[in-house]
């Protein structure tokens, strides 16, 4: 019986103690008519090995492609000592650690993230994360209307730069608490920083750096023109490029006020779209509108050092219905790969991969753009994504490109209608000058 | 324990390996230093200048502080720090609510494969055919599971699956032009996220009282339920580990005032393979693949909580989907599913969860699924057996326990002083997580305790070997109960002054 | 034994009201500062808001519990003890004195007299301790 332990002389000697003849007696309070053990569409049981080879099949289907993909998920390496860390039965078989004498290191591990994230953002506050950048996306704009409702009522201004997905997660997640979400309209792939005007009041101004297109946005004048409109600024972050770029907590003459983003750059492999991680910092006067856990440094009886979950009164187990959220499982295991991820690498070696992934991503669009019909669709500055014009629909080409071993990145028709030739390129530091020349010669072939 | 940033500080730190390394200096230059000396780490192998072009405002001016170590003193710290946790791998943890069952690694190995953790959650439909056949089968099996005819993977934890079937609940009554429906039912001991879900989903929350033998008082639904009534969340069985015995009449209550029935996955492993929510009556439901389908918790997540529905809430469910036509697999978008609550999470969900859980379906097959039911059943009705013979005092004594049952320490603590918050400190000295303590509320000193089934008799017969002990020394010296623990890395910890202080980050010098 | 004063009046839902030249005086008693535990947090109404008698206009929290402060009486919020933002200890130190919350100048000042007196507050706090 698979992971059941129990002998048949066991399971007998336990009906006994607990008085009953046999195992369906047990289940004698559950009415007659409501008994059901057909399970037909489930298969009969596989060993270990057998479901292994079945699994292994489906995973064989596909891959191995050479990534150019980015658009939220980024083909980053990893340092093999972090997941041989993080995957110990000890962080990966514990629960939450509401048990705090019993939970000391990964109380230590959300303590030591919270330092490491509140640093990379320079927000005084982080919690412990929250699901994944587009539903912590969600969850900041809450935040932001909980604290500002009052004073500037209930819509938010999102940039149209900002993530597709994420604008339509936010709007899925807000709206029912009748938060109203607007778009601020771009140009040329970006804010049109000239043309910001004079809105009705908003809670909230949420702004992606660098964004969905890989264009960085002139944040401070963003940031500046909500404060002095009584809106709180979102900045929604890559954290693997605020290694060199300025940190939300310094955009503009006050800073933003809730930093928000997706931690997948941060040692999480791309693994299909998930489990990611989101992580939420913002001011120290926000931190009780902030959802999700947050541990504290304290002292034990004997006045020791140790960790514990606090301001657990705003959660959904103390506060039910009037709750920040109704999270409870967040993204812990990821959260501890981040931040061996981060102290591995520290801020040179995060700075290294920023850079490094900048530099593969320019030499790549250089490379591309010089295959006739190929053209940057917008004007620098780019960090380390760019959208390209092709002379043919995305869509088809990226297809084409699979058959050469290459995912050559996002097609954007989907997203931005006027964009059905335009493709969303990202070269990341494992990508060597022989993987973009395989690129380029395989676009070539399939543009001939 | 020290922190890393302590580590780092003394001095000791030379910086960890990475691709060019062997240019960077040993303590973290600012970062125009970096790119100034063309250490870009470029896989290249081109020296370049990784910032030219940006404009200087948008670059950073200090690095930020990180801690700089080396890759040994990494492994040490962690490996070090993961021998504080208490483990399902290291020790008995019987959590009521969140089964904590063993983890098996096969499942694991599976979702490791390279060719799913390499994979970018944007590949076309065309080369992800293994992969979304994958996802295919997990919905086929979770729907039959269940009773459902539609099942959606993405919500990334059963508070988000919660969230996907109450939207979706709304989005039923919308669709109609029944908007007077305002409010959730749910009942007085329900799990906090249902209240706060309700609410999340711009819903006023009533609570429905349980009558004394455990059962919702089907009086008091009658009285609350009305032209106003959008649905009742509830589980079964139910947070007290009842099997809900009139779940038949209070389904038809609901349905009649015009209302939808919610059910809370959280305690599914009772039923596996025994009952199905859907001939129950419930029009829509998540899952905690955490809890049922044994993917490990992760110090508090990973989760996945796949939502699922009958016929009436089958066009309003999350996306992305996936289906089947043709023979060939493709993600179901908007497009598909105009009536979509829409998309909840950046990409598709947690998919390595996903891929756990369907590892685990696979292993264990129909029989094996049958058997994590009866098992679970049976550990803890053994245990709440021999625990009362031992002489504690079981919440509700006439009731069958279903996979977790409640006691209730009031006795002991009228008696000895000695609360059930002691005990449960205690038990982590004799080597065992404590159960859910304080939960549910209405049962005073509540020990709510699930054993699982992947535990061994000898396993539940250490804990009443180590609950009998706390209770003879709470008799004989109940201050030893309440200064407990003693053999862990701290004893008990100024919670107050965690919270009035909120000491959240590490900062240069005395953190204390 | 938790105190009530006599010269206080109660509301169901512990607080304590106190007139004080016409202007209401607004706290939660001994018995609720008791049964939260050590008070970590209290978020007060705005000076100038104006509050509906029964409806909410604060929170308190201690570790494990948060509790809704509702105000006992209709009027405008003239005064908030800003103290308990550094010291929300004051609350279980001194719950009828330094303690207090926030004060209301009444829009009717006979609302008082429906408030329960002191003992038969105390009655209640008897019977929800069974």
């Amino acid at each position: 019986m698979p992971f059941i332990p129990h002998t048949p002389e066991e399971a007998g000697a336990m009906l006994r103690e607990i008085g009953v003849a046999d195992m369906e007696a047990l289940f004698d309070e559950i009415p007659t008519e409501l008994r059901s053990d057909a399970l037909e569409r489930v298969p009969p049981g596989m060993s270990e090995m057998a479901m292994l080879r079945w699994m292994a099949e489906r995973a064989g289907n596909g891959s191995g492609l050479l990534c150019f993909a980015g658009a939220g998920s980024y083909d980053h390496h990893i340092p093999a000592a972090v997941w041989d860390l993080a995957q110990r039965g000890e962080f990966m078989t514990a629960y939450t650690p509401y048990q705090a004498e019993a939970s000391q290191g990964t109380l230590q591990v959300i303590f030591e993230y919270q330092s490491m994230m509140s640093e990379l953002t320079a927000m005084e506050v982080s919690n412990a994360s929250v699901y994944d950048g587009a539903s912590g996306l969600g969850e900041a704009v809450l935040m932001a209307v909980r604290a500002n409702r009052r004073a500037r009522g209930g819509t938010v201004l999102l940039a149209e730069s900002v993530h597709p997905h994420y604008r339509e997660v936010v709007a899925n997640i807000v709206g029912n608490q009748g938060v109203k979400t607007r778009t601020l309209p771009m140009r040329s792939g970006a804010v049109d920083v000239a043309a910001l005007g004079e809105p009705n009041p908003v809670a909230a101004v949420v702004v992606q750096q660098p964004n969905f297109f890989g264009l960085l946005e002139q944040v401070d004048a963003i940031t500046d023109w909500a404060h002095e409109r009584g809106a709180l600024v979102i900045a929604l972050v890559n954290p693997m490029a605020l290694a060199v770029l300025k940190p939300p907590g310094r955009w503009g003459s006050q800073g933003a006020d809730i930093a928000c983003g997706d931690g997948q750059p941060l040692g999480v492999p791309m693994a299909s779209g998930g489990p990611s991680f989101g992580f939420l910092c913002c001011r120290r006067a926000l931190v009780r509108q902030m959802p999700g856990r947050l541990a504290g440094r304290t002292l034990d009886l004997d006045g020791k050092a140790g960790y514990t979950l606090t301001l657990q009164a705003r959660e959904q187990h103390i506060r039910r219905g009037k709750a920040t959220s109704n999270i409870c499982t967040n993204q812990g295991l990821l959260v501890t790969a981040a931040t061996i991820h981060m102290a591995l690498l520290g801020a040179a070696g995060l700075a290294q991969v920023a850079l490094g992934c900048r530099n593969n991503t320019r030499n790549l669009v250089e490379r591309l753009t010089r295959i006739r019909g190929v053209e940057t669709r917008f004007d620098e500055p780019f960090f380390h994504e760019c959208a390209v014009d092709l002379p043919k629909p995305a869509q088809t080409v990226l297809e084409a490109l699979i058959e050469h071993g290459v995912l050559g990145g996002v097609a954007l028709g989907g997203y931005f209608p006027d964009m059905a030739n335009t493709l969303l390129v990202c070269a990341t530091e494992k990508r060597t000058g022989a993987d973009i020349e395989t690129y380029a010669r395989a676009l070539e072939g399939v543009l001939a | 324990m020290t922190t890393i940033f302590d580590i780092a500080r003394t001095g000791r730190g030379a910086r960890a390996q990475y691709p060019g390394e062997q240019t960077a200096p040993a303590q973290a230059p600012a970062t125009r230093q970096v790119h100034a000396a063309g250490r870009d780490g470029s896989g290249t192998g081109e020296p370049g200048d990784g910032l030219a072009g940006l404009p200087e405002a948008l670059i950073r001016e200090a690095p930020p502080n990180l801690p700089e170590v080396s890759e040994l003193q990494v492994v040490r710290h962690y490996t070090n720090l993961s021998a504080l946790n208490f483990s399902i791998d290291g020790h008995f943890y019987p959590l009521g609510s969140c089964t904590m069952k063993y983890n098996p690694r096969g499942a694991h190995r599976a979702a490791s494969l390279a060719g799913f953790q390499d994979r970018h959650p944007l590949t076309p439909d065309s080369a992800s055919q293994g992969f979304l056949g994958c996802l295919y089968e997990l919905q086929e099996i979770l729907k039959d599971i269940t009773g459902m005819q539609g099942m959606s993977l993405t919500p990334m934890a059963g508070a988000q699956g919660e969230f996907a079937g109450v939207a979706m609940i709304r989005a039923y009554h919308d669709a109609r032009n029944d908007t007077e429906r305002t409010e959730i039912l749910v009942p007085g001991a329900a799990h906090g996220t249902n209240p706060a879900t309700a609410v999340m989903c711009g819903y006023r929350v009533r609570e429905v009282a349980l009558d004394s033998s455990g059962d919702m008082d089907v009086e008091a639904l009658k009285a609350a339920v009305g032209p106003h009534t959008a649905g009742l969340m509830m589980t079964n069985p139910s947070t007290c580990g009842l099997f809900e015995r009139k779940i038949g009449e209070i389904a038809r209550i609901v349905h009649d005032a015009g209302g939808l029935l919610y059910y809370d996955g959280a305690n599914l492993n009772a039923i596996l393979g025994k009952a199905k929510p859907g001939d129950m009556g419930f029009d829509v439901l998540h899952l905690n693949l955490h809890k049922t389908f044994a993917t490990p918790h992760g110090s508090g997540g990973p989760g996945a909580g796949p939502v699922g529905a009958n016929e009436r809430l089958l066009p309003y469910l999350p996306v992305p989907m996936v289906g089947l036509e043709d023979g060939r697999y493709r993600w179901l978008t908007r497009d598909d599913l105009p009536g979509s609550i829409g998309r909840l999470s950046g990409f598709a969900g947690n998919a390595g969860i996903l891929l756990r859980a369907l590892a685990y379906s696979l292993m264990l097959g129909r029989e094996g699924m049958r058997r994590v039911g009866s098992f679970s059943t049976l550990n803890a009705n053994y245990l709440a057996a021999r625990l009362r013979r031992a002489g504690f005092d079981l919440a509700y004594p006439d009731r069958r326990a279903t996979h977790e049952f409640a006691l209730t320490l009031s006795r002991q603590a009228k008696a000895c002083g000695v609360s059930a918050m002691d005990f449960a400190k205690r038990l982590l000295d004799h080597g065992v997580h404590a159960p859910t303590t304080y939960f549910p509320l209405l049962i005073p000193e509540c020990f709510l305790i699930e054993p699982t089934e992947t535990e061994s008799k000898d396993e539940l017969d250490r804990f009443v070997d180590a609950m009998t002990a706390i209770g003879k020394e709470a008799e004989q010296d109940p201050d030893r109960v309440r200064g407990a623990p003693y053999s862990l890395p701290v004893r008990r910890l100024d919670e107050v002054k965690a919270a009035r202080e909120l000491h959240l980050t590490w900062k240069p010098g005395p953190n204390d | 034994m938790s105190e009530t004063p006599n010269e206080l009046r109660y509301a169901e839902t512990h607080e304590w009201a106190r007139e004080e030249d016409g202007i209401v005086a607004v706290g939660i008693t001994d018995h609720a500062q008791d049964a939260l535990g050590d008070v970590v947090y209290v978020e007060l109404p705005e000076p100038g808001q104006w509050v509906a008698a029964r409806e909410e206009a604060g929170v308190v929290e201690s570790v494990k519990a948060a509790s809704d402060i509702y105000a006992p009486v209709t009027g405008t919020v003239v005064a908030v003890n800003e103290q308990l933002e550094d010291a929300p200890e004051l609350v279980n130190q001194d719950p009828y004195g330094d303690g207090w919350f926030f004060r209301i100048e009444p829009d009717d000042a006979a609302e008082l007299g429906e408030l329960l007196d002191a003992d038969t507050y105390a009655e209640t706090c008897a019977a929800e301790d069974e």
